[in-house]
């Protein structure tokens, strides 16, 4: 079963990309392969096998609840493309 | 003493000649500069950091002077391109981050600057790491030194992702380099190189302050010349950071100290599986050529079999988009690099990211973005993930009846800039022996082992089990003792004259 343009369009506007008519048509038989081929998995029965999210069986270490960075607001906005007055600047978003 | 001995000496004899003050640490750097400026044509570094690098050298030399000097002071190093270096631009090799300057150093490029360590700067990549050729970056190809004597005329790709950093040890532009692997990232480059790399155990080395990838598989590692000069580098890369919760707890042994050990009665696996169709018989030729070696040293093979092989790569192919797409979410023009104005907010996210990424990283969020949507997340994801266990589950039965496993790197040497380009998938098949080991977390090495009729380098990849990079090392160790690989790229070569 192939994806098909709307498919591919609707999730390009999910991930906020941009998808010209070009950049689509390059895009869909390389797409359609990919997922055709990885898609050889469901050969595996895995009913009873949990999922592995992560090889580690340590578990995720707590630290002190403290304050333990900060005051740094020219070292956040320093690679900004737009800042004012200690501020993100971004184009209005609401009217 | 001439530059091109200078050059020659691998990171273990550069720290004699320093400690014993037949070189300083000024003519060391100014040697790798000298060498950086003549490869320039390889394109090996995005940014070059050449002026803080000889301030440093100076400040090296006086530590030797005074008693002060760390464990590898002075030492010109190449850092891949996708760890931040406070004040030192870090683009991933896109357009999208071609003007960040991260206000912070990443914890691994900082625990090499603290053992004294000088970068020489950063080095170029697949864009996001996201290739096998390094032919994604923005910042054009890297060239690899070596060349086919069946076509000297015609470019080489070094790998991929970390190609930069592992063209910079081949071409003598740094003593070593760090690289980060996801899915063979360190190793295939490595082989193609004719150098050594190594991808520890997941949760061995901090990722704080990498650009993220896909981040159950991520981890750094170092490249060098020869095995012993990459476990004096890892030990000093790894170990627990409060700032990365992956980052494991578990002790950071002395590498080095493991690579004289025996392997008497060791058992090393062979896995079946691994005998892919296609593979040149030069590279099978060679993989029985390191089992010879390893009998030779007392060790024991063991036939074992890892049946969920083939499932490795589109299992990889579904999780490391997936990742990706929401690592990568975090580019939308706002609080650092590119901003493409549209004409409201949304409008300017995705003008931004179609124009701020590159194809093959777009077609990864696209790709990602897919199988984590409502309907296909259980199809895909959660069925990669199951498959993702019974890689490691395939590991885990074999190393109760082998110790270590041994298998070629890469199923091709170095092939021409532009080959592999048409198919996706025909790239992704150069990771067929790493990638398993990204799913399952275990160390990896890749050590020169020989070269084709072309005169070119082949890798063969060790294999250990969880936190026993100990072991992998000394069995590296031994292939590089039989192997006598001293083979160099033609350019290498003719710098002696």
């Amino acid at each position: 079963m192939g994806l098909t343009k709307e498919t591919v369009l609707k999730v390009a506007e999910l991930a906020h990309i941009e998808m010209p008519d070009d950049k689509l048509e390059q895009l869909l038989p390389d797409m359609n392969n990919i997922i055709t081929w990885v898609e050889q998995l469901s050969e595996l029965d895995t009913d009873n096998v949990e999922p592995l999210a992560n090889i580690s069986d340590e578990t995720a270490p707590l630290r002190e609840d403290v304050v333990n960075d900060g005051d740094i607001q020219d070292k956040v906005l320093k690679n900004a493309p737009s800042k004012r007055e200690g501020f993100f600047e971004v184009l209005k978003i609401v009217e | 003493m001439t530059r091109t001995d200078i050059l020659n000496f691998t990171l273990t004899e550069s720290l004699n000649e320093l400690k014993n003050k037949n070189i300083s640490s000024v003519e060391l750097t100014d040697a790798y500069i000298s060498n950086i400026e003549r490869m320039d044509n390889l394109n090996i570094f995005i940014t070059k950091n050449l002026e803080k690098a000889r301030e440093q050298a100076k400040e090296s030399d006086a530590r030797y002077q005074n008693g002060t000097a760390r464990i590898l002071e002075g030492i010109p190093i190449a850092v891949k391109d996708l760890f931040c270096t406070e004040d030192l631009r870090t683009t991933a090799a896109s357009h999208i981050l071609d003007n960040f300057v991260p206000p912070y150093e990443s914890t691994v490029s900082q625990k090499l600057k603290d053992a004294g360590t000088i970068n020489l700067g950063k080095t170029n990549l697949d864009q996001f790491a996201m290739g096998s050729s390094n032919t994604t970056s923005y910042f054009g190809n890297v060239v690899n030194p070596w060349r086919s004597k069946a076509a000297p005329d015609v470019d080489l790709v070094p790998g991929g992702s970390s190609g930069g950093s592992a063209a910079a040890i081949a071409a003598r532009c740094a003593l070593a380099s760090t690289g980060t692997d996801t899915g063979g990232s360190i190793r295939q480059p490595a082989s193609f190189c004719g150098i050594a790399g190594i991808k520890p155990t997941y949760g061995r080395c901090s990722r704080w302050g990498i650009v993220a990838f896909a981040s159950s598989l991520d981890q750094a590692g170092p490249f060098a010349r020869n095995v012993e000069d990459c476990a004096i580098l890892l030990r000093e890369m790894s170990g627990h950071d409060p700032k990365d919760s992956t980052s494991s707890k578990q002790e950071v042994p002395d590498f080095q100290a493991a690579i004289n050990g025996s392997i008497k009665g060791m058992k090393i696996g062979i896995p079946k599986e691994y005998r892919v169709d296609g593979m040149p018989e030069e590279i099978d030729a060679l993989w029985q050529q390191g089992i010879e070696w390893l009998k030779s040293e007392g060790a024991e093979i063991v036939d074992i079999s890892l049946p969920h092989t083939k499932y490795a790569l589109p299992a990889y192919y579904i999780i490391n988009p997936a990742e990706a797409s929401s690592n990568l979410a975090r580019y939308d023009g706002v609080r650092y690099g590119l901003r493409v104005p549209g004409e409201n907010l949304k409008d300017t996210y995705k003008k931004t990211r179609a124009e701020g990424f590159g194809d093959e990283v777009k077609r990864r969020i696209i790709i990602g973005t897919y199988v984590l949507s409502a309907g296909y997340y259980d199809a895909y994801y959660i069925k990669a993930q199951k498959v993702r266990r019974l890689i490691l589950n395939d590991f885990l039965e074999a190393y109760k009846k082998c110790d270590v496993i041994l298998t070629p790197t890469a199923p091709s040497a170095a092939f021409p800039i532009g080959e592999n380009e048409d198919d996706p998938i025909k790239m992704y098949l150069n990771d067929v022996f790493t990638v398993a080991l990204n799913l399952a977390g275990l160390p990896g090495l890749s050590v020169p082992a020989g070269v084709d009729k072309n005169g070119l380098p082949l890798g063969l990849q060790i294999v250990g089990n969880l936190w026993d990079e100990a072991t992998v090392f000394n069995v590296a160790q031994k292939i590089e003792n039989a192997a006598q690989f001293n083979f160099k790229p033609e350019i290498i070569e003719k710098m002696a004259a």
